[in-house]
């Protein structure tokens, strides 16, 4: 549904997306993940027509971004939630949505129906000769989100739709995206929120202004963290931490109470003599599992390793 | 270009000013307050006592005068409707979505000039009607005849005012692309009427007669030359890409 390969953006000497190459699968949620600055929000630009690309291919369900022809078919097709929502604050929640329905070339029909479904789904219905102005953020964020949807787009770009929301605001605003999911539209979905991505996407891209990995969050959290070692004893010692460190010299052991870690390569394959050593150091151990790193461990590894 | 496009942006526009007094106020009132005033004038003028009060010949220059108040009014009145339009959008920050419909740059641009066009060019239209009547109605008994309507003021209001308010929201996108605040955009874009008061100011003090209909033409055709150079300058200024990247 959404192709890239090697996007690039410069503004002057600045890069802000540097030779970006993705595929997001039709019906896909998609996270965009990144710190603040790593061209995610000039990404979902450069996909949605707004600016142009320095070089590289993009295409969005087989039409060329950068092409004008194909720029118009393209703005029909998809669905935009700013980061900064942008409502007409002076009109009401309906009048907002009715532009945009004009604008797109529903029906007058098609649009009272539109908007009265996604208003109540929103549950904004009782609200729609208010104007905007006198909306909380989590309502706007709402509307914005009806704005995006109202002239039933196939793909959905948001860009950081729960930043600056409480957090009642924004469960409300990701249990709606996992509405969407389930309608089987295409999301593209950039966020800096860790937890969120994990929740909701079913794919994840780490960028920071390049693309540094792009897998599911069971993936990712595999890939660059690895795995590692956790042994759950009845009281950690010093004689344990240093047959350890003494027979293990590659691995990073900590400590939390009476639980280790032990960060090491191939850990499955060495559990028995990680065993060994704690047994005979005088250890008794509880349980001894494998375990993934986090997908907070993995994004942070990875942005300061570019960094 | 499509205009069904550009006359919903348009819409969108005429809709958010009815909710703005400060803008009903400004486009409405201000026409009608001089299409009362200058005939009130008028009538004082001519009804001082003798020797004091204004001869047929008076009136003859100064009722032309008086018509180009309109024109002023042509180079004030946009400004306050296309800033807002184009900055009270950058507040907002609702450009963006609205750059991300099916709609072009230019058909955006379009139906802001449309909005900030057409509300101030009904609401000159319907001043200078009640300006000329009013002042037919106070000068007939001492010219003789009905003064308006006349050729001058035909293309005054019709070929002028038009180029004025043209001139006059092309500047204030051209201003409004470089400031974010709404009431500088204002004042910086209500400089268009100098240009305007010159003209008037020219004809007061004998320069150009404007009375004669071949010096408005040739001062309507400076005025499109500018127009051009300006609409050049304003869709520049007006690029998705400026906007969203450039514009502060």
């Amino acid at each position: 549904m959404i192709d890239t390969e090697n996007l690039t953006k410069k503004f002057g000497d600045l890069t802000a997306v540097d030779g970006v190459t993705l595929h997001v699968e039709e019906g896909e949620v998609f996270g965009f993940l990144g710190p603040n600055g790593a061209g995610k929000t000039t990404s979902v630009r450069m996909l949605c027509c707004l600016i142009s690309k320095t070089s590289g291919q993009a295409r969005i369900a087989g039409y060329e971004v950068g092409n004008d022809a194909d720029s118009l078919k393209i703005r029909k097709m998809i669905g935009l939630v700013p980061d900064n929502v942008g409502l007409y604050e002076a009109l009401s929640a309906y009048q907002n949505l009715d532009i945009y329905a004009r604008l797109y070339g529903r029906s007058e029909a098609q649009r009272k129906e539109d908007i009265k479904n996604l208003l109540t789904m929103l549950g904004l219905w009782e609200k729609k000769d208010v104007a905007a102005a006198t909306f909380s953020k989590g309502m706007k964020q709402k509307l914005a989100i009806a704005r995006a949807l109202v002239h039933d787009p196939q793909i959905l770009f948001m860009d950081e739709p729960t930043a600056n929301l409480d957090p009642e605001a924004a469960k409300t605003v990701r249990d709606f995206i996992m509405d969407l999911r389930k309608e089987k539209r295409t999301i593209f979905l950039n966020t800096h929120n860790l937890d969120e991505a994990n929740r909701i996407c079913d794919r994840i891209a780490i960028l920071n202004t390049k693309l540094m990995a792009t897998g599911t969050p069971a993936e990712l959290e595999r890939m660059v963290g690895g795995q590692k070692v956790v042994i759950q004893l009845d009281k950690a010692n010093d004689a344990v931490l240093g047959a350890l460190r003494s027979r293990f010299p590659d691995a990073t052991v900590t400590v939390d109470g009476a639980r280790l870690t032990i960060d090491l390569r191939d850990p499955e394959k060495r559990i028995p003599d990680i065993v060994d050593a704690v047994v005979k150091a005088g250890g008794r151990i509880i349980s001894s599992t494998v375990a993934s790193s986090s997908l907070e461990e993995t994004y942070l590894k990875l942005v300061r390793r570019e960094n | 270009m499509r205009l069904s496009q550009a006359l919903i942006v348009a819409s969108k526009d005429f809709a958010t000013f009815t909710k703005k007094k400060n803008i009903i106020y400004t486009v409405f009132v201000i026409p009608l307050l001089v299409s009362f005033l200058l005939p009130a004038v008028t009538w004082y003028t001519s009804q001082r006592s003798k020797g004091l009060a204004a001869t047929p010949a008076d009136l003859v220059t100064l009722l032309p005068a008086f018509s180009f108040f309109f024109l002023i009014l042509a180079g004030i009145i946009p400004a306050y409707i296309a800033s807002y339009s184009i900055v009270g959008e950058k507040v907002e920050k609702s450009l963006e979505p609205l750059l991300a419909t099916p709609t072009t740059d230019s058909e955006i641009l379009l139906g802001k000039g449309v909005a900030a066009f057409v509300p101030p060019f009904g609401a000159i239209l319907v001043g200078s009607i009640i300006f000329m009547g009013l002042t037919d109605f106070v000068t007939q008994a001492k010219l003789g005849y009905y003064f308006f309507p006349n050729w001058t003021t035909a293309t005054l209001l019709f070929l002028m005012v038009p180029l004025a308010e043209l001139m006059c929201v092309e500047w204030n996108v051209i201003v409004s692309s470089r400031v974010s605040d709404v009431r500088i955009a204002q004042q910086v874009g209500a400089l268009m009427v100098i240009p305007f008061v010159g003209i008037y100011l020219s004809g007061e003090l004998r320069f150009i007669d404007l009375g004669v209909v071949n010096n408005l033409l040739y001062i309507a055709g400076a005025l499109a030359v500018l127009d051009a150079v300006l609409f050049y300058l304003a869709r520049a200024a007006f690029d998705r890409e400026e906007i969203l990247t450039k514009w502060k």
